[in-house]
């Protein structure tokens, strides 16, 4: 079934890649200029049109739809202990109310409780307490606002849901990870603000022995800037 | 560790410094529009829940500064910044009284990009997998397509990377097929809580097909299927299916 599958889109592929190249020169030869019809000599227009030709200028107005920062914080990794974690992130903004976000981030993992009560050799090499992340996610703007401080100052501000997927490299693996969580965005200026964040990563490990879902939870602050 | 952390918030800095030039040098190319409409309603925000919190009226000239999702930053000429939605700026004239032109992709667009990068994920034989890919598009049926994948099973982790040649049937509709047909490197490591084996690297072919919607502005979804072989150094080859949904934009 499979190999018919295949043999039935290789057909497809040779049938439609071979006119698909055809269609390369196609576009030049669509592009030249049609030849100019020149009046001859002694023939002078009846009227002589006196426009003006008005100038169009197209703007070109900055957009800022970019955002990009870094972050520290710290990351509690199941079973093995809570430590500092930072990283950079990179968003983008779709409409007011929707952005796409990639992000990596690095922390070590501590001991697990029973490596710190037994005094035994320990679980892992010191290599494979290494945490690395990185994701992928979407955010909505749930909540968008202002925060005012004193009489005189109002911030934009604005509560993000948010939640993606991502590879998570711990105990010397890459294991896939879903991350969600929510965080607060403060326009310090309007192009650069900090960042408040809670995520939790979820992924699925045997390091312990048996197969588990493990739930690392983050808080970090990040200041960011838009371009 | 510590030099690693000083250098990247050097890093950071200049980054910064370099965008407070950026913004300085944004600010001489500058544009201005006339309102036309009774009166234009500036926010506080880019968004429709930030509150008005000035208007200015008719026949009155704005600066336009920047532009963010589908708000426009503007200046009057009393000196009040404020944001002003897409519907509203559109509803202005330039100082010749020429519609505003913003220049913005279409569906029109769509059919002849050039360029094209999104994120995909799915599955790859009963593993998780996380696209990146670039295409550019020799003409407006025909593209090629690099492709880096991450793939995460339980087993086994992978990294492969593509190199394939896409064909869109009829690249004006707005969701349309496509065909792929490449080849690549799959490099495979099995998980080190198993028994440990070789790393692999190994070549791969596939064959597929695909389609691709747009959405809106230079956004599009794609869905698609590949049929992979991967050359093992085995006696078989393996095969394997490969399903993945994402998101893309063109330029």
């Amino acid at each position: 079934m499979e190999s018919r599958i295949r043999f039935f889109l290789l057909t497809v592929a040779m049938a439609t890649a071979l006119p698909g190249c055809a269609l390369l020169g196609y576009k030049r030869e669509n592009g030249e200029t049609p030849e100019a019809t020149v009046p001859s000599p002694g023939e002078q227009p009846v009227i002589q049109p006196e426009v003006v030709r008005r100038e169009v200028v197209t703007p070109k107005i900055e957009t800022e739809n970019f955002e990009v920062g870094a972050f520290a914080g710290i990351l509690g990794i199941e079973d093995f202990g809570t430590n500092t974690v930072y990283g950079v992130r990179l968003a983008y903004h779709i409409t007011e109310d929707f952005f796409v976000e990639g992000a990596v981030g690095q922390s070590r993992a501590g001991k697990t409780s029973y490596e710190s009560l037994s005094g035994s050799a320990p679980l892992l090499v010191d290599s494979e307490r290494d945490y690395r992340y990185y994701t992928l996610s979407a955010g909505w703007n749930a909540l968008p606002g202002e925060i005012f401080i004193g009489r005189n100052r109002a911030y934009n501000t604005a509560l993000y849901l948010i939640g993606g997927v991502g590879s998570t490299r711990f105990g010397g693996d890459d294991l896939f990870s879903i991350n969600a969580g929510v965080g607060y965005r403060l326009l310090l200026t309007d192009w650069t603000a900090i960042h408040l964040d809670f995520r939790d990563h979820m992924f699925d490990t045997d390091l312990l022995g048996t197969n588990k879902t493990t739930h690392n939870l983050e808080t970090h602050l990040g200041l960011t800037v838009f371009f | 560790m510590q030099r690693w952390i000083r250098r990247a918030g050097l890093a950071i800095g200049l980054l910064a410094l370099q965008f407070a030039v950026l913004q300085a040098a944004a600010a001489a190319d500058e544009y201005q529009v006339v309102v036309t409409d009774p009166y234009l309603e500036l926010h506080t925000g880019p968004g429709r829940s930030y509150p008005v919190f000035y208007v200015i009226d008719r026949g009155l000239t704005v600066t336009v500064l920047k532009r963010r999702t589908d708000w426009f930053k503007v200046r009057s000429d009393r000196g009040k910044e404020g944001w002003v939605s897409r519907g509203e700026i559109l509803a202005t004239l330039g100082l010749k009284g020429d519609p505003l032109d913003l220049q913005e992709p279409s569906r029109g667009d769509f059919a002849s990009r050039r360029w094209e990068a999104g994120v995909m994920a799915g599955d790859f034989g009963g593993a998780s997998v996380l696209s990146l890919y670039g295409a550019y598009a020799v003409s407006d049926s025909l593209a090629l397509e690099l492709t880096g994948s991450h793939v995460l099973g339980n087993f086994s982790t992978g990294v492969l990377g593509t190199i394939s040649l896409v064909h869109t049937f009829v690249p004006e509709w707005r969701v349309s097929p496509y065909f792929t047909l490449g080849t690549g490197m799959i490099m495979t490591s099995p998980r080190t809580t198993l028994v440990q084996g070789p790393d692999r690297s190994d070549q791969i072919a596939h064959v597929g097909a695909g389609l691709r919607g747009y959405l809106t502005r230079r956004f599009m979804a794609r869905i698609e299927y590949r049929s992979n072989v991967v050359f093992t150094s085995r006696d078989d080859n393996e095969e394997v299916d490969e399903w993945k949904a994402g998101f893309a934009f063109f330029f």
